[in-house]
């Protein structure tokens, strides 16, 4: 089910739910940081969270492969509820890829072993068949001739390339990005967002949490704006950067496009 | 100074003997201070609370103690060890695996919790995690403490020279009996053959936190 072209248009032909989040609650200590949040992503959806600093964004996130425990609320990842632990939940974490704004290479493996550590460790690969796909996602995302390098030796752009392969290594059904470009200089921000778009457009299923407003024009079907732990507003990207309903949105726009 | 000469067979077997209690304890305290480093960052609380228990029992506890415990108490309990080496070995290792789950851990929490977080959010279980990614890393800042805790080891080998086994310390005791001009001499000689095994430790520590610490 490939969407492409406009992605209003590819709206209508986006799948069953994939992630389903119900009446999700979480605190640290006193502070509620997701309030009641009910979510639906569907199979090839490319989801947008935007919001203020401290709204929640990462913390929704990691609670969708769990690196946050929740306090009530149900996440279900296609059809099945999301365990609490064990072999379940690494098993679930594999169908999940996950791209860190600080990107996390494992520092003590070279570039070719970051991408081959999960499919032979969580799927039981062969080396060789691990290291020929691995090779492929690295010539995919632009790296292949990094592969014997440290995590240390490349550009930020470069390990964070690396780690989308690492993530995509796994087969995923579904990929969360955590501001993948935030933590990068201006002039790597459009390598790591083009391997994105592409991505996008080959029907993967995304969440993104990104302020990168041309990722989403380009990629994104839906935007959910996210405020002290709300979600305030959803809506289709164009309608949400040209004619954002709620003032808080207006509010935090604003501020963002006079930058 | 001859008769430190004539002493050299008597030095060499307290050396051997030193030597071998501080590798075989030294091993052994390495193997289950990381098994106990990995308790204390178990998700399993009891695991947690066992591993504490039995750390702040070693560090706390002098070793004189220990060895009484096993040299002493246990067998009047009814357990019978072999006497020398064999309560030696075990006093040395229970204290000492203290002192290597302390380093080991402060390691692991000296790896960026990213590492961890990336490592699970490719499906790896708990203990691969550890394994795969936070423990190797975690030894890279670990060696010099390590080695300090194992050239203290080297020196608390000396404490069964009190319990009826005859290393170094014991021997140089001996010697300055048998040859009492000489005391100074059979001590220097004994300090000697200390240093003999602590030096290299410290260079081998050098050469491999150069080795090791190639990269992040
Ligand atoms: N481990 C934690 N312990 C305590 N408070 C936390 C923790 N992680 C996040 N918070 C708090 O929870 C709130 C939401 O954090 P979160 O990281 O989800 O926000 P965010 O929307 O991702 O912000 P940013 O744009 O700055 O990344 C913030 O107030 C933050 O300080
Ligand atoms: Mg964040």
């Amino acid at each position: 089910m490939e969407h492409s072209g406009s992605a209003t248009a590819a709206n209508s032909r986006l799948g069953k739910p994939l992630v389903e989040l119900k009446g999700v609650n979480k605190h640290f200590g006193e502070l509620h940081v997701l309030k009641d949040i009910d979510l639906t992503v569907r199979r090839g959806e490319v989801l947008v969270v935007i919001g203020p600093s401290g709204s929640g964004k990462s913390t929704l996130c990691r609670a969708i492969n769990r690196l946050e425990t929740i306090d009530d609320g149900t996440i279900h990842i296609d059809g099945q509820l999301l365990p609490e632990e064990g072999k379940g939940l690494a098993q679930l974490r594999a169908d999940v890829g996950m791209v860190f704004q600080s990107f996390n290479l494992f520092a003590h493996k070279t570039v070719l072993q970051n991408v081959m550590l999960g499919p032979i460790k969580a799927r039981g690969l062969k080396t060789a068949a691990a290291k020929e796909e691995a090779m492929g996602l690295l010539d995919r995302v632009g790296v292949a001739n990094q592969s014997h390098k440290m995590p240390a030796q490349l550009s930020g752009g470069q390990q964070q390339r690396v780690a989308i392969a690492r993530a995509l290594a796994m087969r995923p059904k579904v990929m969360l990005f955590d501001e993948p470009t935030s933590a990068l200089d201006p002039e790597m921000i459009n390598e790591v967002l083009d391997v994105m778009v592409q991505l996008a457009s080959e029907g993967m299923t995304m969440v993104v949490v990104t302020h990168e407003m041309g990722f989403a024009r380009k990629a994104a079907h839906r935007v959910v704006f996210m405020d002290d732990g709300l979600i305030v507003e959803e809506a289709e990207p164009e309608k949400f950067f040209t004619d954002p309903t709620s003032e808080r949105a207006q509010d935090f726009l604003s501020k963002i496009l006079t930058h | 100074m001859d008769s430190v000469i004539e002493a050299l067979p008597k030095f060499w077997d307290g050396f051997t003997t030193t030597l071998f209690l501080a590798v075989v304890s030294g091993v052994l305290s390495l193997v289950f201070g990381t098994i106990l480093a990995t308790f204390r960052v178990s998700p399993l609380k009891s695991l947690r609370i066992v591993g504490a228990t039995l750390v702040e029992i070693g560090r706390n506890t002098p070793l004189t103690l220990v060895f009484i415990f096993f040299v002493f108490i246990l067998p009047s309990m009814g357990y019978i060890l072999p006497l020398g080496r064999v309560p030696a070995i075990i006093a040395l290792t229970v204290y000492t695996s203290a002192f290597v789950c302390e380093a080991v851990r402060s390691g692991i929490n000296s790896v960026n919790v990213g590492q961890a977080e990336a490592a699970r959010a490719i499906g790896l279980g708990s203990n691969q995690t550890l394994s795969l990614v936070v423990l190797p890393q975690a030894l890279r800042t670990v060696v010099p403490p390590l080695i300090n805790v194992l050239i203290a080891l080297t020196k608390n080998t000396s404490v069964a020279a009190g319990f009826a086994v005859v290393e170094l310390t014991a021997t140089g005791r001996g010697l300055a009996r048998d040859y009492p001009p000489d005391v100074i001499w059979m001590l220097l000689g004994v300090a000697f053959f200390y240093l003999v095994i602590t030096i290299p430790s410290g260079t081998l520590a050098g050469y491999i936190e150069r080795k090791v610490v190639f990269s992040r």
